[in-house]
């Protein structure tokens, strides 16, 4: 059953390409619900937007609940080790 | 006669809630005749190719069949981003559904081929706008609720502006007769509240019939989904026309599915 349950996540100095070519986004609608594309009976579902343009357009991707657990070990170790890389000499990246 | 005889389907305008125009995918059978109409009633994914094929289904099986699309107001974008859209601003209200769904049922009564029976179906979320129309509207002679989910709702925080009452609360008003199609291993509607809810009609002395799938979750008739179930799938769809063609009194087109 669809729930409408969705969580929404704010973003700063963002962006996506969707078919129009880039957009500046400011929010994240998050969802595990129905897809509409894929096969599975659930996913996670996140439609990039900008809302302050009017939410028009979006940039979409449906995972799998494992494909989306996955995907966040790898966003948050791409962080650890990109911040790290990035960091200037002798200041510590950031925790996370 | 050819064994199976044609139809035609098409995208038509429809006049819903607060007398908006929107756009509704409509399909009938070419041949002369009186028939049944049906309205689909779309998930809240949205206005998908699946719902599509379902209409021309019921067109293949002797139906002037109609799916409205729900969400015509918030943008002539792909289905998909516009159903996005409306999930994130929280669904639609019941009451324009049931305005809209009104409309469509009119629109099918005002076509010359119409035989004076209507009926509504409606999956996932559109098997609970279903059995909301059968305890709202005029009208209706069958209708058919296939794994509606939320029309008991336990916690009563999931009842809000668009959706302000429990559908099972209207169960009372229920004026005509129900199908209810259900998985066994659904996990909205689950088992315990399909029980519940047919615990409710029978108290209430209504018209329903119930049927429950084992090995089948939630969506198993729908062939563009991995929880499509084949068996289960053909079976239930026998269930429905044999309803449908016993309460609208179809024109004995049911080709294929007997």
């Amino acid at each position: 059953m669809c729930s409408y349950i969705v969580e929404k996540a704010a973003l700063t100095g963002s962006a996506a390409k969707g078919r129009k070519g880039w957009m500046r986004i400011d929010t994240a609608n998050v969802y595990y619900d129905h897809p509409y594309y894929s096969t599975l009976d659930h996913v996670l579902a996140i439609d990039f937007t900008n809302e302050g343009d009017g939410g028009r357009d979006r940039v979409a991707v449906e995972l799998s609940a494992d494909s989306a657990r996955a995907l966040v070990e790898r966003i948050l170790a791409a962080l650890a080790s990109g911040e790290a890389a990035h960091a200037a000499p002798g200041v510590a990246a950031p925790a996370i | 006669m050819s064994y199976y005889q044609g139809l035609q389907a098409e995208s038509v305008a429809f006049r819903g809630d607060n007398g908006d125009t929107g756009e509704a995918y409509y399909a009938r059978p070419t041949r002369a005749g009186k028939f049944p109409g049906i309205v689909v009633i779309h998930h809240l994914p949205g206005w998908d190719e699946w719902i599509m094929e379902v209409v021309r289904k019921f067109a293949h099986h002797g139906y002037a069949s109609i799916s409205h699309h729900l969400y015509f107001r918030d943008g002539t974008e792909s289905p998909d981003d516009v159903g996005a859209r409306v999930r994130a601003a929280g669904g639609v209200a019941d009451a324009q559904v049931m305005g809209d769904t009104a409309g469509a049922i009119a629109h099918l009564r005002a076509q010359s081929n119409s035989n004076g029976k209507i009926g509504v179906i409606g999956f996932c979320s559109g098997g609970r706008h279903a059995y909301l129309a059968a305890c709202t509207l005029p009208g209706i002679d069958a209708v058919v609720d296939c794994w509606g989910g939320n029309v008991i709702v336990d916690n009563p925080k999931d009842l809000n502006d668009k959706r302000p009452v429990a559908p099972i609360d209207l169960t009372a008003k229920l004026n005509c007769p129900l199908l209810g199609i259900f998985g066994n291993d659904d996990a909205n509607p689950t088992a315990d509240q399909v029980n519940r809810t047919e615990a409710v009609l029978k108290k209430l002395g209504k018209n329903y019939e119930f049927h429950r799938y084992d090995g089948a979750g939630h969506a198993f008739f729908n062939t563009m989904r991995d929880a499509y179930r084949a068996e289960q799938a053909q079976d239930g769809w026998r269930k429905v026309f044999a309803f449908l063609n016993r309460q609208l009194a179809a024109s004995a087109a049911t080709i294929a599915a007997e």
